[in-house]
């Protein structure tokens, strides 16, 4: 284990600015969610790797972790039933046209 | 440069190339694609971490059953976006401008923190990580809270999932 601490970091502050970009600049509703995913994924690896370089005696970022998976999963499902519910609605998944509560 | 951080360069480079074609490919099927390469080299982090569970979650839940849902729901609404105009923003460039600043005042916070340069101790013998952590998720000391929330999280969602997506209804 000679790699530091500050490589996940990095690593993971790349994959979170580049789910960023991707939220940020997709039109598609359902590209806005694959961005989200990557965001989550980038948490992730913050958490296990402080897990594994500070205290891998406790496991509060295992766990924190899994509590991320659970939560990823709940928001694709629901997300992606949301998209698909308007798009079977409206024929439409860019988020710009789905503006009826638009003010 | 030993093995291991050979190892992690290229897992590091799998994950952000996979990452960029995520998020700047045209096709959306291709883009899902591509997290799934994403999402394959975190797990290969995560067994460089010895976090194997997690590891094998991450090909189990994330592969496994989020990446298989974005490509039905790819494909259940595919006809509308493929090849009509641009996939992204006019004004793209501002977000990617955003990530930049916040990737480099990100990296810059990292770097000066002496701390973040440390290596990781030897994992002590006679630690059973994946023994302690299922007794730390049902442990009333620890997290067995937070634990009954997220399923409780997962159940409603569930449930929620499956109202919003099912068509009609009167």
């Amino acid at each position: 284990m000679s790699i530091p601490l500050s490589w996940y970091l990095i690593l993971a502050a790349a994959l979170f600015s580049i789910g960023l970009f991707g939220v940020l600049s997709r039109k598609n509703a359902i590209a806005i969610l694959l961005g989200v995913e990557l965001m989550l994924n980038a948490v992730n690896v913050n958490l296990v790797a402080f897990w594994r370089y500070l205290d891998p005696a406790k496991m509060a970022g295992q766990v924190f972790a899994i509590i991320v998976f659970a939560v990823a999963a709940a928001e694709v499902a629901v997300g992606l039933a949301l998209i698909i519910s308007v798009y079977r609605r409206r024929k439409t998944v860019v988020a710009d046209e789905i503006d009826l509560m638009k003010w | 440069m030993t093995a291991d951080q050979i190892i992690f360069l290229l897992c590091a480079a799998l994950i952000l190339g996979s990452a960029l074609m995520v998020v700047t490919t045209r096709k959306l099927i291709h883009a899902a694609l591509w997290l799934v390469a994403a999402l394959f080299g975190v797990a290969i982090l995560y067994a460089v971490l010895q976090a194997g569970f997690l590891a094998v979650v991450q090909v189990v839940v994330y592969i496994g059953a989020i990446a298989i849902l974005f490509i039905f729901a790819v494909m259940l609404t595919r006809r509308e976006m493929l090849d009509k105009g641009a996939q992204t923003r006019s004004n793209w460039w501002l977000p990617a401008l955003l990530g930049l600043l916040i990737l480099t005042g990100l990296v810059f916070l990292i770097i000066g923190q002496p701390a973040f340069g440390r290596t990781a101790a030897e994992m002590p013998a006679g630690v059973d990580t994946l023994r302690n952590l299922g007794t730390a998720l049902v442990s009333p000391d620890a997290f067995v809270l937070p634990f009954e929330v997220a399923s409780v999280l997962l159940l409603a969602a569930l449930v929620g999932a499956v109202y919003v997506a099912s068509g009609n209804k009167e």
